[in-house]
């Protein structure tokens, strides 16, 4: 097991520093309220931590579900050594979502009342499934990932129990993943008159959920680069470039939907009115699906530079639609005007560094990196999660 | 934001006013449109704002005349200029300039903001009343996201915020009680009913005078149907009021929510299935590898 430092000690007092701000923040708006640190209004109650805190984050953890269903559902056992950083990734960013969360609710402190459907069922309500499903998934992926901490400290028989635990487990999760992703899109079903019809469709769960998927392969990718030049890992070009692969042929499947979509409702007209809402959109497509699929088909997708390149467009193109659905394409049927506050981006900024603080200490205190764990001899052949080659 | 906005009351086009509103009427709505509502009558309203006074001092806000909906201001009076004068009900050419109308919550007969809430905070009650359980609320305000008329208050000052909004005096009304804006008012702009009978009068009102009142009125179809309903002088649409879609709103995401049981039968099975074909073709693959 080695494990090695991350040579990078002014990136990480500057993570700190970013992340002790947030909390000051953070603290400011407990004592002052929402209005004392954010440009939150009653005609515009959503925004940057919604849109991007919030949906975004739920959409770039979206590699837990994915590569866990890849290998454990359809056994490509060579994305295995994907599978571990992938879960920490997703269960992380699940984390900094309720954490964001919490700042942003009105009222945390009546959060359980989630938890008791028996009373305060409302079954119409796609923020309550929302809740559910997220509250459950953070639970699973906490499971899953409990895998790599039973590895660390090398409790081989329960881990060999646990692990019979792991394919229903991951059903569970791609399950979970599929109905909150789409709900995520479905909350904003409710807008007919607010949102701009550049975004607003009755498909919108869909292609919050097709291009969940295509973004979570994505920040798989952009996470292995990352990691590979922290910890000074070797990284598997061809692999990626069939993850790469991969995430073209969901992102085409984006991208069909949604032109045909746009042409149905008759809303293409709207996408070169020249509008602030026509430029993010075309920005959106055409930097966030069109460059990173022409960069994937090539032999851009080859190269780690190519692969690193499309993958960021992706997760930028991803984190714009989810804003633009959150706050650019809400604003003029508010009729209100927003831009964050400063406080609002220091507490972003101080959830995303926390989150990468976190990574960085898991990374080098767990084994998350380990292609093939030295097992001993003892260690099932047969078992689920142990490849075949 | 015209390109979204469906044609502004098609009630307007039509000529047989009171057999349109009320023989058009679905009757699957008809049950969650029963209970109590409000009809407002901008032709009559002199913008005393003795409604606003009433209801600040009944729930104990500051007084004052608000020009917007607030945590402590429930309803105002909004004044909106005309394009062309026209001569005032109960002020005649004194003010042909501009309309006045109580704003408040619309009391939805299918409230987006209670299907909206996760935890049943606000609540639409069989007496017509939307109310909210601030001891439920987490805060999330995708209430105030949801409704259509931008209604419901959050107290952003607050470290222990509430929603706030007009609850058609709930309390007044198990007490007996009409609510105590319609009690203020002087000039009968304000009339508290079944929402079937201010329908109906609303209907009376616009037959009885054609060459004043405009032939809609609002709070009939918007949003599905609402308990405060208008009726005006002045088209709605040049007093500035919300075009709203006629469908309820809850329908839009219940159609998404809806497919959730079926999806996760077929993907729940699908999904177990692929992983214990698999599996087992791997198996055998094994076995007849280290039988050869």
């Amino acid at each position: 097991m080695t494990i090695s430092r991350v040579r990078v000690r002014p990136v990480r007092a500057a993570l700190w520093l970013v992340a002790l701000a947030g909390g000051v923040v953070a603290a400011f708006r407990y004592v002052f309220g929402l209005g004392a640190v954010t440009n939150l209004s009653d005609r515009f109650p959503w925004g940057l931590w919604i849109g991007f805190d919030v949906m975004s984050g739920v959409a770039l953890a979206a590699g837990g579900f994915t590569i866990a269903a890849t290998v454990h559902v359809f056994k490509l056992h060579r994305y295995r050594a994907l599978l571990h950083p992938a879960i920490l990734t997703g269960f992380l960013g699940y984390l900094l979502v309720v954490g964001a969360l919490l700042i942003d609710l009105g009222r945390p402190w009546n959060l359980w009342n989630i938890l008791r459907p028996l009373f305060l069922f409302n079954s119409h309500s796609v923020m309550f499934e929302v809740a559910w499903c997220v509250i459950l998934y953070t639970t699973v992926l906490a499971l899953e990932f409990g895998q790599v901490v039973l590895k660390r400290f090398r409790l081989w028989t329960l881990l060999r129990i646990t692990q019979l635990a792991i394919p229903p487990l991951v059903v569970a999760g791609v399950l979970l993943s599929t109905l909150h992703q789409s709900s995520l899109g479905a909350l904003f079903l409710i807008v007919p008159g607010k949102l701009y019809p550049l975004w607003f469709t009755p498909l919108l769960p869909v292609l919050f959920f097709i291009s969940a998927v295509a973004v979570g392969l994505a920040m798989v990718t952009v996470e292995a680069t990352l990691s590979a030049r922290a910890f000074h890992h070797e990284l598997d070009i061809p692999l990626f470039t069939d993850l790469g692969r991969a995430a073209a042929v969901v992102l085409s499947l984006y991208l069909g939907v949604k032109v045909i979509d746009l042409a149905v409702r008759g809303a293409w007209p709207l996408a070169i009115t020249g509008s602030v809402e026509s430029v993010m959109f075309l920005i959106e497509l055409a930097a966030g699906v069109v460059l990173p699929l022409v960069l994937l088909v090539t032999p851009a997708a080859r190269s780690r530079r190519g692969l690193a390149v499309a993958s960021w467009l992706i997760v930028g193109g991803v984190v714009l639609n989810r804003v633009n659905v959150a706050v650019t394409g809400m604003l003029r049927g508010s009729g209100a005007t927003y831009v964050p506050a400063v406080g609002e981006i220091v507490i972003t900024a101080g959830v995303v560094s926390a989150g990468v603080l976190a990574y960085l200490w898991i990374a080098e205190h767990l084994p998350v990196f380990e292609h093939e764990p030295a097992r001993p001899d003892h260690a099932p052949a047969g078992a689920v999660a142990i490849p075949a080659s | 934001m015209s390109l979204t906005r469906r044609e502004f009351l098609h009630l307007a086009a039509a000529s047989g006013l009171g057999v349109t509103v009320l023989g058009a009427s679905r009757p699957a709505l008809a049950s969650p449109k029963a209970g109590m509502g409000v009809l407002i009558d901008v032709a009559r309203c002199v913008g005393c704002r003795a409604c606003e006074g009433a209801c600040k001092a009944y729930h104990g806000f500051p007084e004052g005349e608000s020009s917007d909906l607030g945590p402590r201001a429930w309803t105002y009076v909004k004044f909106a200029a005309l394009r062309e004068p026209k001569s005032h009900l109960n002020l005649g050419d004194d003010g042909a300039s501009q309309r006045s109308f109580k704003v408040q919550c619309m009391h939805c007969a299918e409230p987006a903001c209670a299907s909206a809430c996760p935890v049943a905070a606000l609540r639409k009650t069989p007496a017509g009343p939307v109310t909210y359980d601030a001891g439920r609320c987490l805060g999330c305000r995708y209430c105030m996201v949801a409704c259509p008329f931008q209604v419901p208050r959050f107290e952003w000052g607050k470290a222990l915020p509430e929603i706030r909004k007009c609850n058609m005096c709930a309390e007044r009304q198990a007490a007996g009680k009409v609510p105590a804006c319609v009690e203020a008012c002087p000039m009968e702009a304000l009339q508290f009913g079944p929402r079937d009978s201010l329908l109906a009068e609303a209907a009376r009102r616009i037959a009885g005078d054609r060459s004043r009142y405009v032939p809609a009125i609002y709070g009939a179809e918007e949003a599905g149907g609402t308990s405060i309903l208008y009726v005006s002088d002045v088209p709605f649409e040049e007093l500035g009021f919300p075009v709203v879609v006629r469908e309820p709103l809850p329908a839009y995401t219940w159609r998404a929510l809806g497919k959730i049981p079926w999806l996760v039968v077929a993907l729940g099975a699908t999904l177990t299935a692929v992983e214990v074909v698999v599996r087992r073709r791997m198996e055998m693959q094994r076995e007849d590898g280290e039988r050869s």
